[in-house]
């Protein structure tokens, strides 16, 4: 006798029988709804995103590589110096541990930043880099930033530590930024 | 020397040089088929497909086709040479033999000549078209198993059980055609078809016929024979460079070959709809748009249906295409006896 499963457990919907005729009809109509579907998908057109020609538009917030800035030329404080005092917050912060700095006592014939120390080496090794933005947080000066540049590769993973002339250096903008309720 | 059995005279280099244009009209045909079927898969899927080479991605199957030939010639240490060698010729040669008898178009005068505009017009047509088939099976089969790869051998294996139990259904759907017009050859079925198509009387046979086509062309959703998620690549998971290239052309031939078949047989050949008659040199247009709309339908399924599992295939040809094709004929049979 089969185990009867009492009036409280669920009904267990079966489908209709496979095999049968009446399941050759129904897949022969599935068959065209599918069709249809597929249909209509061509005619919607593509969906995709030429990468190189088209780019999708960063969010001003993106973190892509870093920048290093200098202040303003017109600054009457200290005009077109570095902002970077050399102080190895960032590469304290860092932890993919890609950063290296070595800090040099500013002099009155060599001034390169506002304050007492300036970063004679300052290095961002880009392979090792997660790209978590600590760096930016820790700086107490707001010398290094993210800025929005993600196409990073090359031929070379030497090419990819980043010197700090290269950070200062104004970057090539290659990515759309996205804007305001864009 | 008369190498075709024909109405009129036709002198034999009149048959050479159409053997060698058809040949070349399919070779041109298969590349086109071929960025035709990846521009529109692109399109089902919602993205553009090959667009680097050439403008549109135009000059992708010539790319390819120069990839694979350039490609080494490997074998298996496991293989038959002289097998493995000779299989994806069977192929290749079984399709452009089936092409031979598709006809574009009317017996035309050209500069004085009455040239058909066909291969042959085999007195037997859909048997030469069958008899082809059969023997294309082989390249599947004698690729597969002498390959020495039991991937290989499994998608040949489901090659061969899927070509036997679908062309029966196939020969079946054609039958009822073959009654109603009263002959056997491919234009005397066209000019049958002067007052109406046979896809609006023989609609059962027409839908039979496409879809016992798909299986014999190993396409979608028959591909068992090559069906990647399980067999690797099925039967030519062995091959590569020019010999895999000879299977893929072949593939695509075939698809124009039942493209071309179901043209003929159930669409009206090179006959426009709504009683217009052009001049004789549109026929073969009007034959390639035709073949051109079915390689669409084809593409189509494709991007649309999963692959069927192997008992499907089995009991859809078995218990429901080979009944239903046998129903068509016996119909057809009694219908065409009453009311002649």
């Amino acid at each position: 006798m089969p185990w009867d499963p009492g009036k409280d457990v669920i009904e267990v919907v079966r489908g209709p029988r496979p095999g049968a005729a009446g399941g050759t009809y129904r897949a022969f109509g599935e068959t065209l709804r599918g069709l249809k579907t597929t249909f209509a998908r061509m005619i919607e057109g593509p969906h995709t995103i030429q990468y190189p020609e088209q780019k999708v538009p960063v969010y001003p917030r993106f973190r892509g590589r870093h920048k290093l800035h200098r202040f303003d030329s017109s600054d009457p404080a200290h005009p077109g110096l570095e902002k970077c005092v050399g102080c190895s917050l960032c590469a304290a912060a860092c932890p993919a541990d890609c950063i290296r700095v070595v800090a040099a006592e500013n002099t009155p014939e060599n001034r390169v930043s506002a304050g007492e120390r300036y970063a004679v080496v300052y290095e961002i090794n880009l392979s090792r880099c997660i790209f978590c933005g600590y760096c930016e947080i820790a700086c107490p000066f707001d010398a290094i930033t993210m800025g929005h540049d993600y196409e990073l590769s090359d031929y070379n993973r030497s090419d990819l530590i980043f010197t700090k002339e290269m950070l200062l250096a104004e970057p090539v903008e290659r990515t759309p930024l996205r804007n305001e309720g864009e | 020397m008369i190498l075709a059995d024909v109405a009129y005279y036709e002198a034999w280099w009149i048959q050479v040089i159409k053997a060698i244009v058809i040949f070349a009209v399919a070779l041109q045909l298969v590349p086109v088929i071929l960025i035709a079927e990846r521009k529109l898969l692109g399109r089902f899927q919602g993205r553009y497909g090959p667009n680097r080479v050439g403008p549109y991605g135009a000059l992708q199957p010539l790319a390819d086709i120069l990839k694979l030939l350039t490609k080494e010639q490997s074998r298996p240490s496991t293989s038959i040479g002289f097998l493995f060698a000779v299989a994806p010729m069977i192929s290749i040669l079984t399709a452009v033999a089936a092409f031979a008898i598709i006809p574009f178009g009317d017996v035309q005068n050209i500069f004085g000549t009455p040239v058909g505009l066909y291969g042959i017009d085999v007195s037997i047509g859909p048997l030469y078209l069958f008899a082809f088939g059969a023997v294309a099976f082989y390249g599947i089969m004698l690729g597969g198993w002498s390959s020495g790869s039991k991937y290989s051998f499994l998608g040949a294996m489901r090659g061969a059980a899927q070509l036997i139990s679908y062309e029966v259904s196939q020969g079946l759907a054609l039958v009822g055609v073959i009654f109603t017009a009263g002959t056997l050859s491919l234009t005397g079925i066209v000019h049958a078809q002067a007052g109406m198509w046979y896809v609006v009387p023989q609609f059962f046979g027409f839908i039979i016929f496409l879809v016992a086509g798909f299986a014999e062309t190993n396409r979608a959703p028959f591909d068992l024979t090559e069906a990647d998620a399980e067999l690797v690549g099925g039967y030519n998971t062995e091959f590569g460079g020019g010999r895999f290239a000879s299977y893929f052309f072949a593939e695509y031939l075939n698809v124009l070959v039942v493209s071309g078949i179901v043209t003929t047989v159930f669409l009206g050949g090179w006959m426009m709809p709504f009683g217009i008659h052009p001049p004789g040199w549109v026929d073969p247009f009007v034959v390639l748009f035709k073949m051109a709309l079915l390689s669409f339908f084809f593409i189509w399924v494709r991007a649309t249906l999963p692959r069927l599992r192997y008992d499907q295939l089995m009991s859809f040809g078995w218990k429901i295409l080979l009944p239903l094709a046998t129903l068509n004929t016996l119909v057809t049979a009694i219908l065409v006896t009453v009311t002649h």
